[in-house]
């Protein structure tokens, strides 16, 4: 018996998704009184799992794997949890991981509960708590089969480093048609992805027009930060629409998301509930955001926004 | 091409989330209920084919007679057949269930689902479809293009997209960028007037068994009020000393 995790990685580095996902297994694991497996896709030096919490690392060599391909993932992960007699399979809420999941659950006969923020209340009942009504609310769902399947929210569960040492093992699945093939991958290599940061800088269409998003991206760079935007700044075409955070667009998870010259409306807010800071600089003290912010600076973004980039370049300068 | 598009009934997303029974049943009252969003695209996309490639489009719903209002809508948009499968939606292998009966029994070669509904935001049902019918399946669909039954999408991934082939049979979860919002359907009189004469079938659902079960639901502890700040040193100093954030 174990719980497995898999564990993503991106040219053989994992990713720290991968650390956040073993970290909250250990935590299921030690309810459990078993521990920990990782399933990783040509992954690279394992020892990092490690620590936070891995035993065995089953690393799958396959280069037809070398692209991400749900059905072939999903098939390679269900038999590493049957070789490993896993109860509880761990993964992330990527793009990729919420792709694969559903699959792997039909592979498994596994309940799946998504967009899970904690370790289950219980481990006998299974039941988790999951965000729904887009973070309006929390959904405490039991998983009633023998083995369950978790998609761990970004964010949710945090690192939590724990002393071991993984050992690795080569893993060489059935990876059966893999049906779906990636002709093209269009991705900004240079920028941090909104999935993937841990600091948004989003704006609005107080900014007025695509020519004032220069100091956005640089408060950006001093904070390796994502840029982001309200739909109607990518409606007008100001920004690209892959940056269209809310309902519609895409949701983040961000430790500090800060919102400039952005009203607030309820459904850009249901793309940010899961953000644990939020910053709000809106010139309208009435701007709904600010009922949903931790601090707020009420006045003219043209005025803060420089002032704070100055401030803030100093600042890293000083603490780094 | 056979296009079965699937409709989930939602909240609209300004609606007062509350819940009764003691926290275990969402709270209906007052609330305005809406084609799933992501389905939205979907559908439009679907008549797209319709008219451009020539195809049938069903829409279906796993839902109580409630939802019949909302299966009218998509009917009005240009829908030929409606489908409501008759059992309350109870988790996302129930209804992937249900749904694969009514595919494997008309024999569809395409199913539209959207990426998530904005009630539980599972994620779970295209995939689980995709599953249960053998089917191959795209998630996270910005661009569809079919030929013959060679197709070509573009999904979603983090940080950027990437292009895909596959075949039919497929199940693809969407999203917005299927079609732009500027192309919505929205029923016209004469839709409206035309839905009321097309069929909207009942089917009796199979009986599906679920795989997880919603014992309750809970409301975020109240926020603090906004801490408002005067100048950009405050704001450094909160955000490094209390929020921890920088
Ligand atoms: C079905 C549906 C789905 C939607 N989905 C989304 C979604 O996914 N994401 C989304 O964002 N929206 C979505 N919307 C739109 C949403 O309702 C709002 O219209 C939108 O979020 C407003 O964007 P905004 O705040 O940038 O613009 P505005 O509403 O124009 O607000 C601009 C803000 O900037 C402030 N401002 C102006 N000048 C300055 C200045 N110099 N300095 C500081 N502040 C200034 C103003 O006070 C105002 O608060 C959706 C709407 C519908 C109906």
């Amino acid at each position: 018996m174990s719980v497995l995790v898999y564990t993503e990685s991106e040219n053989g580095d994992f990713k720290k998704t991968a650390f956040e996902v073993a970290s909250y297994a250990k935590g299921i694991a030690d309810m459990m009184g078993t521990s920990v497996t990782a399933v990783a896709v040509n992954g690279g030096d394992a020892s990092a799992l490690g620590n936070y919490g891995v035993e065995k690392v089953l690393n799958i060599k396959n280069d037809s794997l070398t692209a991400f391909n749900a059905a072939a993932y999903a098939k390679s992960i269900a038999q590493a949890a049957k070789a490993e007699d896993a109860k509880v399979v761990v993964v992330s809420q990527s793009a990729n991981a919420k792709y694969l999941a559903p699959l792997l659950s039909i592979e498994l006969e596994a309940g799946y509960a998504s967009n899970v923020v904690a370790l289950p209340e219980s481990v006998a009942p299974f039941k988790v708590k999951r965000t729904a009504f887009t973070n309006k609310a929390f959904n405490n769902t039991e998983i009633t089969t023998a083995i369950k399947i978790v998609g761990l929210g970004k964010n949710a569960y945090g690192l939590k480093e724990s002393t071991g040492a993984a050992t690795t093992e080569e893993f060489n699945p059935e990876v059966g048609d893999l049906g779906v093939t990636v002709q093209s991958v269009d991705k900004a290599t240079d920028k941090v992805s909104i999935a993937d940061a841990e600091v948004v800088v989003s704006a609005g269409r107080g900014l007025k027009g695509p020519e004032n998003w220069g100091m956005i991206e640089e408060m950006a760079d001093i904070l390796g930060a994502a840029t982001a935007c309200s739909k109607p700044v990518s409606d007008l075409g100001w920004r690209p629409h892959g940056e269209h955070v809310g309902q519609t667009g895409k949701p983040v998870a961000a430790n500090l998301y800060i919102a400039i010259g952005i009203s607030g409306a309820i459904q850009h807010l249901a793309g940010i509930n899961a953000s644990k800071i939020k910053v709000v600089i809106n010139n309208d003290p009435e701007a709904p955001f600010f009922k949903a912010a931790d601090y707020g600076m009420v006045g003219d973004a043209f005025e803060i926004v420089p002032q704070l980039n100055e401030k803030l370049k100093a600042f890293k300068a000083a603490n780094n | 091409m056979k296009i079965l598009v699937c409709i989930s009934h939602v909240p609209d997303t300004t609606s007062k989330i509350n819940f009764t029974e003691g926290d275990t049943k969402f709270d209906t009252a007052g609330v305005q209920f809406v084609i799933n969003p992501n389905d939205e695209f979907g559908l439009t996309r679907a008549m797209w084919f319709k008219e451009k490639q020539g195809a049938s489009v069903d829409v279906v719903n796993v839902g109580g007679p409630e939802t019949e209002p909302t299966l009218r809508k998509a009917l009005a948009i240009g829908a030929d057949t409606a489908i409501r499968i008759n059992t309350p939606a109870l988790d996302g292998y129930q209804v992937a269930k249900e749904i694969a009966k009514v595919v494997q029994d008309e024999g569809y070669d395409l199913v539209i689902a959207g990426r998530e509904s904005i009630d539980y935001n599972g994620g779970m049902v295209p995939g689980m479809l995709a599953g249960l019918i053998d089917a191959n399946f795209v998630n996270t669909c910005i661009s569809l293009d079919i030929d013959g039954t060679t197709v070509t999408a573009t999904r979603e991934i983090d940080g950027g997209k990437e292009t895909v082939a596959t075949s039919l049979p497929l199940v693809i979860g969407g999203q917005k960028g299927l079609v732009e919002e500027s192309d919505l359907r929205i029923p016209n009189m004469r839709g409206i007037m035309m839905a009321r004469k097309k069929p909207l079938n009942v089917v009796e659902a199979t009986g599906a068994t679920t795989e997880t079960v919603s014992a309750s639901f809970e409301k975020p502890a109240p926020k603090g009020a906004v801490k408002l700040v005067d100048s950009v040193d405050e704001l450094i100093d909160l955000l490094h000393n209390e929020a921890k954030a920088i």
